[in-house]
């Protein structure tokens, strides 16, 4: 069959399926609108919050990093993973035990203000509505490039399923979709993984694979295959490679964990279980069905890079006289040089393809230099999606990618849309300006706020603001330095008052927003950047985008300071901190 | 809340952030010290064709994630039938 008829027909088999589900799981009231009526399976809510987690970047961009940076590329397998620990243990139980529906609420109930709330509720509509803006992209550009659809019609699409699913039925209508869309994200990620992984090692898991030997080649491994052709090209090892100091490792390795888990979209998605051992268990589900593809995506880069290189120099890297001949190149390739995400360039007479690392020639390229063609461009994100076809992988698989990656953007976009939407209607609406408020016009005002929610974010996706990337890390650095120190701070120090949550909070945000700000621009613009964004102009060697573990550091340090030059939080709240370590609820009131 | 009952919470909470400091550790280790602080000298060991430090990072340390979730959760499930705070 036709590969555009085909993504076609996956493509739309599985928004009917979106579609369907949205008209069963309707919502009712604001509980369910909010929370899901707090009545789904532990194990369906991990499912749900794998999908609701791992966005367009994880799905499409992840590998492909973890291809070119190597061993240095692990900072974002464990950063993305380890944050979950951080939030089973510290976070999600006793949130679900206060059992309100935001993550804000608990901020203005705990720390008995008003204005701790607002400043969460902003703290929140920062990080998620700069995440949402690249997911909608993602939308977008799946459909332009899979199906050669304008990226506004791509985008009016992706707006119109979110919208029918996110509107009607709120976090239920959600939650069952990402279930669904989580099946067929996750399909689309392993099964190009299992059939590279065979082809290449004999082995059906990946997670072997890469540890596995070269078929047809006795007794040599794959990782030191790679290692040596990477020296051969110039490049470092792809097994030690250093592209942070170790310092910055573990900052940045630090600051995704806690940023993970001070993510409102993700947190929130623990209030929709029935109890609180359910919640503990429901983040381990939630890791499971994660690590699932996060295993798989250091093999799927690693393969993917190998057979690249191979694809490049078909009789070994340094035999020039056997490199790729350009005009005999796949079709993929040619397929990816039409979007510009990939480009050639000739230097000379010579009808071959020399790549090798022009910053660090190796001796062999001094034969070849200013001769054939040089691979000029490589995007990162060509990977996850090229995979099959670089495999040579059949047509079904081509399609299920491309539903994959549009389940992966929708989904969190999605789990976004709906933390933006109840931080508006329920905490700033219900809880501030108009706390009389009947249910009935709280749940309309929540499904305008979305469709709100839904018009900026497909407006932004339309016209991105061009720092993107940088946002994301963004978002995290703040979800490090505010959300997560004031809420563990709230559950496990006592006497932590709300002067000192409000300091914290500010400190932790502006301590972020100026060192990025120091080297990525004043608001991102170009030319405001005061200091050089490279190792030797960070302060202390601290990249911008680790800065969230020190920001996060200053927010605890100045919260405390604070806190013990103030009178200590009145009685019901410290019994209100006592009602929350304990699961049961008759036993916090006695 | 009389004196007992206080006691016992006191003591409950006490038990699960003693808990909570053993894992913690765990987590520190698994995620930091092993793949991060000491990989080059684990690289010196292989597991299969993985050089060790390389696969705590890119494998090892996820497995020791979830293994520490859902130990926490067994573990405070006992604790609480143990100081009767468990749910219906």
């Amino acid at each position: 069959m036709d590969l555009k008829l085909m993504i076609w027909l996956v493509v739309g088999a599985t928004f009917a399926l979106y579609i369907g589900i949205a008209i069963w799981a309707r919502a009712g009231s604001t509980g369910e609108f909010y929370v899901a009526g707090k009545g789904v399976n532990p194990v369906a809510n991990g499912m749900a919050t794998a999908a609701d987690w791992m966005s367009a970047a994880s799905f499409i961009s992840m590998a492909g990093l973890i291809a070119f940076l190597g061993y240095s590329g692990s900072v974002y397998l464990m950063g993305w993973t380890g944050g979950y620990v951080l939030m089973a243990l510290l976070l999600a139980p006793y949130l679900r035990k206060f059992g309100k529906f935001t993550v804000p609420q608990f901020v203005g109930d705990r720390f008995y203000s008003n204005t701790a709330r607002i400043v969460a509720v902003i703290c929140l509509l920062v990080i998620s509505i700069t995440y949402v803006i690249g997911q909608m992209r993602g939308v977008g550009i799946a459909f332009s490039r899979f199906l050669e659809v304008d990226l506004l019609w791509g985008l009016i699409a992706g707006m119109t399923v979110v919208f029918i699913y996110a509107v009607l039925g709120g976090m239920k209508g959600i939650t069952y979709t990402q279930i669904a869309q989580y099946v067929v994200m996750i399909f689309a990620y392993t099964v190009p993984a299992v059939f590279i992984s065979l082809q290449l090692t004999g082995h059906f898991l990946p997670q072997t694979g890469l540890g596995g030997t070269l078929s047809g080649q006795d007794g040599v491994y794959l990782l030191t295959a790679l290692d040596n052709v990477l020296v051969d090209l110039g490049f470092t090892q792809y097994t030690t490679s250093e592209a942070f100091s170790t310092l910055n490792m573990f900052l940045l390795t630090m600051a995704l964990m806690i940023g993970t888990a001070g993510l409102p979209h993700v947190i929130i998605r623990f209030f929709t279980v029935p109890r609180v051992r359910d919640a503990r268990k429901s983040a381990g589900w939630a890791l499971v069905f994660i690590a699932i593809l996060y295993t798989t995506a250091p093999a799927v880069g690693a393969m993917a890079m190998y057979n690249i290189i191979n694809t490049l120099h078909p009789g070994g890297v340094g035999n020039t006289a056997e490199a790729m001949v350009y005009d005999e190149r796949p079709d993929w390739m040619r397929t990816w040089e039409d979007t510009g995400l990939m480009e050639f360039q000739q230097q000379g007479e010579g009808e071959r393809v020399h790549y090798y690392n022009p910053a660090n020639p190796p001796a062999w390229a001094d034969d070849v230099e200013g001769q054939g063609y040089r691979l000029e461009r490589f995007d990162r994100d060509i990977l996850v999606l090229a995979n099959p076809e670089i495999a040579g992988l059949p047509n079904w698989v081509i399609a299920l990618v491309a539903a994959g990656g549009i389940a992966a953007a929708l989904s969190t976009a999605a789990g976004l849309l709906l933390a933006i939407s109840s931080a508006i209607s329920h905490d700033l609406l219900k809880g501030v300006f108009m706390p009389n408020i009947s249910e009935k016009r709280e749940l309309l005002a929540g499904r305008l706020a979305m469709v709100g929610a839904i018009l900026l974010a497909g407006y932004l996706g339309l016209n991105p603001p061009g720092f993107a990337a940088e946002v994301v890390a963004l978002a995290f650095g703040l979800a490090a330095a505010t959300l997560f120190p004031v809420l563990m701070m709230g559950i496990f120090y006592k006497r932590m008052n709300k002067q000192g949550a409000i300091t914290g909070m500010l400190v932790g945000l502006f301590a972020t927003l100026t060192y990025i700000f120091l080297f990525k621009g004043f608001l991102f613009l170009p030319g405001t950047a005061l200091l050089p964004d490279n190792p030797d102009g960070w302060i202390f060697g601290i990249s911008p985008q680790g800065f969230g573990t020190i920001g996060a550091i200053l927010n605890v340090i100045a919260a405390v300071i604070v806190s013990k030059l103030t009178a200590p939080p009145p009685k019901e709240i410290q019994d209100l901190v006592e009602s929350v370590r304990v699961p049961r609820a008759d036993a916090a009131s006695s | 809340m009389n004196t007992k009952l206080q006691e016992q919470r006191t003591a409950y909470w006490k038990a699960n952030v003693r808990i909570l400091v053993g894992c913690m550790t765990v987590w520190f280790i698994a995620g930091y010290i092993l793949p991060i602080f000491l990989a080059p000298v684990l690289n010196m060991v292989s597991l299969g064709g993985y050089p060790l430090g390389f696969w705590m990072a890119q494998q090892g340390a996820i497995y020791v994630f979830l293994m520490l979730i859902f130990f926490y959760a067994w573990r405070m499930n006992k604790l609480d039938r143990q100081f009767d705070v468990h749910e219906e």
